[in-house]
């Protein structure tokens, strides 16, 4: 969305450097430390290889499956008698029950009239007149595709959702922009959370908290507290230190100096927070369907087990509009807030007429719906989708699975991509030993990033092993590679052109957001039915999951190369291509070593979708787990990816960390 | 400085402190059993309710279909569905998030847990229907080699069967994990030369059968009855070693060491004890719940090649079927 990552290339160097010194310092630092690991590999290998072999080692590993299905068990015969779960979690539970209910039965007092009114308004207060259009329009299209209700349960859901993730993450990032110790404990697990899969969350709460609309809650509060609590910290710590200075010498307290200088000055941070905690909660609202979160994704996720694509999509529509509308409202007042304070200030701030406005015309309108009879969307002013969608893709399933003159047909390319790509590398990763996967991973991290990095990488991978799935997560691994590339070769091209052509960037751009903000549950039907069931419609749904991040990166940084370093190159005159290769890519590595990093964490975050067509491995048990209640099996490979997500983080990571979040 | 500092984040976790006791006391003071509540959407309207779990196959979906349609305007329900799996069904069931489980395929654990020990959930009798998993081949591919309906010709047709997917073995398709399968051990145990491709998900699987069957493509799946893909995809089943009372006591103990076909199942339904003792109509009502096959398959048929929704798919069958439905009404 439009909240992808700012990336600012460090320095502009001259348009021709030779090696500087620096550089070569550089490649030599790289190679003494592969020299080093090589040393130790020759000491250690032989050691290892002689009393292990090649296969994972089964004396390294611990099975934990005995005692997760024992506490499982614990739970379901304890969880309506002992203290902690009637006297504490089950508030909790509760708690979130009645607020949901509260804002849910509120919405629909308000009537379709109230709500479309009111959200309209909010967006044209806050965001300007063509936001509160897209709003609604979103709204009438939800009402026309017959899914106002669910559109509301969604709603209430978020509503609740978004503020109980702000005000903790806001608590914590306040706590840790307060505090340097908490600052350095919290932000490794920050870091970490940043990388895991959404599904990863889902077990463990299920557990405790049982199917329903609480768990789904609150996997959606970890899963999108995060980043509010990175940024509300990272904002505090970057107050500008003159300020604070200033404020304390007259004779502010610190709370006053909170209020007064550090929070206003960190605003921008805080809206940005708030931004991303809302897609995250709302990409995460879909996939929480799952464990009974009802509303839209619960509609999409029923459609399904019909194979109807087009009711399918008739549900996700509206989440893909819910979620450009909350986007863009947010970022505007983002950089309403940012900008002159001054000058946007009193229309703004001081416009509470406006306000009492916004609320008289809203309550006029639910009054006017309540009157005329109607709360929910009235049924007769539905349109059918379905049907269409349905048969246009039958018809793309019909011409383009196989026997394409010259191409060849879908289904050909998955084969050739499976057989040629993707089966070579799974086996050559099984076969590789897997002392060599640690050096591997080892020198990888180690040469981009610290001997932290390094050692953060090896032991991620190391838990993979001891865990006792290092065969299935190499195949995992094999797919993630795979879809890499696929997505890098794809993302850089498309994001070069882009770079060069403003026409082609402004025509992408709603293209991407509604890649981004489709579920993903969507696209399952139309992957199997191009690619056939396997690995090959996993690496598709990944490709389109992570494409435009990948995309929205690479054009950024490429636009963002100083010009004149370019203009001195074309009045050396150099060509388009050589100013590309030459000039732009190099001055532009910082954002695509991001681009790539981003790929990484977005592809790895669809391997359970990818369980669900066939991509087995790891993907696969974690549904299976969750399916089948096997908190052995399902916590077991769901930490499996967590850690293949931490080493291929590490191992992409380039020095500088990045700050926003997954690029949702 | 650090000790403002420190003061303002006492502040702080005082100040989160008193939210969350807040938040707490909102909810009320004292126990609060988090199995016995339910879902913030239900009953919305203020109406007697019901909450029904749906599985995700389509034949389930058809018993909630025709089940709600009769409560609402028969009864004068408001029905609330919940899609889950069967597992975390059974959970849900004995939470008293879901007040029934229309159609169960036999989960001997979780009844002995729910049923047996904690008595949360009581057994209802069955829906009316048989259930069958198997091996299936297409018909347009059993008619041309007979002899694949036998198991002991699997092997000689292997080569027919790969996939990308399978390598240089046959590739047998199983679908939801969440489903009852021996499919490995059966494998492993009759000596066949065929991988286990687990399409992940119904949905995967169905779109892949059609594609091989629009093909015409030879395929070997996992599948069962009653299933409405049968309607459109005419499929035979493979024969599997007898099943015997012996077989499965042996696979109850060693999963792994299985090797005959799987059983016939009566499908079953499940109600939580609370509803089924004070569920008033409607829980009579769903008691009596009972149809055949055809039944089902009809409505199913509709919802899922029809296009129809299952609300429309339902009155439809009820509208054509009063004298099957009729005798469910509790009498006045």
């Amino acid at each position: 969305m439009s909240t992808a990552t700012p990336v600012s290339p460090r320095g502009t160097l001259g348009v021709d450097t030779p090696k500087g010194p620096a550089q070569i310092l550089a490649n030599r630092r790289g190679l003494a430390k592969l020299l080093l690991l090589a040393v130790v590999a020759a000491v250690v290998v032989p050691l290892l290889s002689a009393k292990y072999g090649a296969a994972w080692p089964h004396a390294l590993t611990v099975d934990v499956s005995g005692p997760l299905d024992k506490t499982s068990s614990w739970i379901i015969d304890n969880r309506d008698s002992h203290w902690l779960f009637v006297y504490f979690l089950g508030h909790l539970s509760n708690a979130v029950v009645l607020s949901v209910r509260g804002v849910y039965l509120l919405l629909l007092a308000l009537g379709w009239t109230g709500v479309t009114a009111g959200v309209t308004l909010l967006a044209w207060r806050v965001a300007g007149w063509r936001i509160a259009l897209t709003a609604l329009l979103s709204f009438v299209v939800s009402g026309l595709l017959g899914m106002w209700v669910p559109t509301m349960q969604t709603l209430a859901l978020m509503v609740v959702a978004v503020v109980v993730s702000v005000a903790v993450g806001a608590l914590l990032g306040l706590a840790a922009g307060l505090s340097d110790r908490l600052f350095r404990i919290l932000r490794p697990v920050l870091d970490t959370m940043q990388v895991l899969p959404a599904f990863a969350y889902l077990l463990p709460v299920v557990l405790v908290f049982g199917i329903g609309v609480p768990a789904a809650l609150l996997a959606t509060v970890i899963y999108a507290a995060p980043p509010m609590a990175r940024l509300t910290a990272l904002g505090l710590r970057g107050a500008d230190a003159g300020v604070l200075e200033a404020s304390a010498s007259l004779g502010a307290t610190g709370r006053q100096r909170l209020l007064t200088a550090r929070l206003p000055l960190a605003r921008k941070e805080l809206l940005l927070g708030v931004n991303q905690t809302i897609m995250m909660a709302l990409s995460m609202a879909v996939i929480a369907s799952v464990i009974g979160a009802a509303g839209l994704g619960d509609r999409v996720y029923q459609a399904l087990a019909s194979v109807d694509v087009g009711a399918a999509l008739a549900a996700a529509i509206p989440i893909v509009l819910l979620a450009i509308v909350m986007d863009r409202t947010t970022a505007a007042a983002g950089e309403k807030i940012g900008a002159d304070t001054s000058a946007a200030g009193p229309a703004f701030l001081r416009g509470w007429r406006a306000w009492t406005g916004v609320a008289v015309v809203t309550a006029a309108l639910a009054l006017l719906g309540r009157l005329s009879g109607s709360l929910v969307w009235p049924t007769g002013w539905a349109v059918d989708i379905a049907h269409p969608v349905n048969d246009f893709k039958e018809w793309m399933v019909n011409h383009l699975y196989s026997g394409v003159p010259v191409v060849g047909g879908t289904a050909d390319w998955a084969a050739h991509f499976t057989n040629w790509v993707l089966n070579p590398l799974r086996d050559g990763l099984t076969a590789l030993p897997w002392y060599g996967t640690l050096l591997l991973v080892a020198a990888l991290a180690w040469l981009i990033g610290t001997w932290r990095t390094a050692l953060t990488a090896v032991l991620a991978m190391a838990a993979i092993g001891v865990l006792g799935v290092w065969k299935p997560s190499m195949n995992t691994l094999s797919q993630v590679l795979a879809a890499l590339v696929v997505t890098l070769v794809l993302g850089f091209a498309i994001g070069i052109l882009a770079a060069g052509s403003k026409r082609l960037e402004a025509i992408l751009r709603p293209v991407l957001d509604v890649m981004q903000t489709m579920p993903q549950f969507v696209y399952l039907i139309p992957v199997v039915a191009l690619f056939a069931v396997g690995r090959a419609p996993a690496a598709a749904a990944a490709v389109v999951y992570a494409l435009p991040a990948v995309i929205r990166i690479t054009t950024q940084g490429l636009r963002q190369v100083d010009p004149a370093a370019m203009e001195s190159a074309r009045s050396l005159g150099a060509t388009r291509w050589q100013i590309l290769r030459q000039v732009q890519l190099p001055l532009a590595r910082p954002a695509l070593l991001l681009a790539v990093n981003q790929g990484v964490v977005l592809v790895l975050a669809v391997v359970i979708i990818g369980g669900l067509v066939g991509g087995g491995a790891l993907g696969y048990d974690v549904v299976t787990g969750l399916a089948t209640g096997d908190l052995g099996l399902g916590l077991v490979a769901g930490v499996a990816i967590v850690c293949l997500g931490l080493m291929l983080d590490r191992v992409t990571q380039p020095t500088e960390r990045r700050t926003t979040g997954k690029g949702a | 400085m650090s000790r403002t500092r420190t003061r303002t984040l006492a502040k702080l976790i005082g100040t989160s402190a008193v939210a969350g006791a807040v938040l707490l006391s909102l909810s009320g003071c004292g126990k609060a059993d988090m199995t016995k509540q339910g879902s913030p959407f239900a009953a919305a309207k203020g109406s007697k309710s019901v909450t029904l779990s749906v599985q995700t196959w389509v034949g389930a979906q058809s018993n909630v279909a025709v089940a709600k349609y009769l409560l609402e305007h028969q009864l004068g329900y408001h029905v609330d569905t919940v899609q889950v799996d069967e597992i975390p069904a059974w959970d849900a069931l004995s939470q008293g998030r879901v007040d029934a489980i229309l159609e169960d395929w036999g989960h001997p654990d979780q009844e002995q847990r729910y049923v047996k020990d904690k008595k949360t959930i009581t057994a209802a009798g069955g829906n009316g229907v048989t259930g069958h998993i198997g091996w299936y081949v297409p018909k347009y591919w059993a008619d041309k080699h007979p002899e694949v309906t036998n198991w002991k010709n699997l092997n000689k047709v292997a080569q027919q069967l790969r996939t990308s997917e399978s390598g240089n073995k046959g590739q047998l398709m199983d679908g939801s994990p969440s489903y009852v399968t021996n499919d490995k051990a059966l494998v492993k145990n009759l000596n066949l030369n065929y991988e286990v491709v687990f399409a992940g998900s119904e949905a995967a699987q169905i779109t892949q059968i059609q594609q091989f069957a629009k093909q015409k493509k030879p395929f070997l799946t996992y599948w069962y009855e009653p299933q409405w893909l049968f309607n459109q995809v005419p499929m035979v089943e493979v024969k599997l070693p007898k099943y015997t009372d012996a077989c499965a006591a042996k696979g109850t103990k060693d999963p792994t060491s299985i090797d005959c076909a799987y059983p016939t199942t009566p499908l079953q339904k499940f109600f939580n004890t609370e509803f089924a003792k004070h569920g008033g109509s409607a829980a009579a009502f769903l008691k009596k719940f009972s149809w055949t096959k055809d039944d089902q398959n009809e409505v199913s048929e509709s919802i899922a090649s029809s296009g129809l929704s299952a609300d429309e798919a339902a009155k439809r069958w009820v509208d054509k079927h009063p004298d099957v439905w009729k005798k469910w009404l509790p009498k006045k």
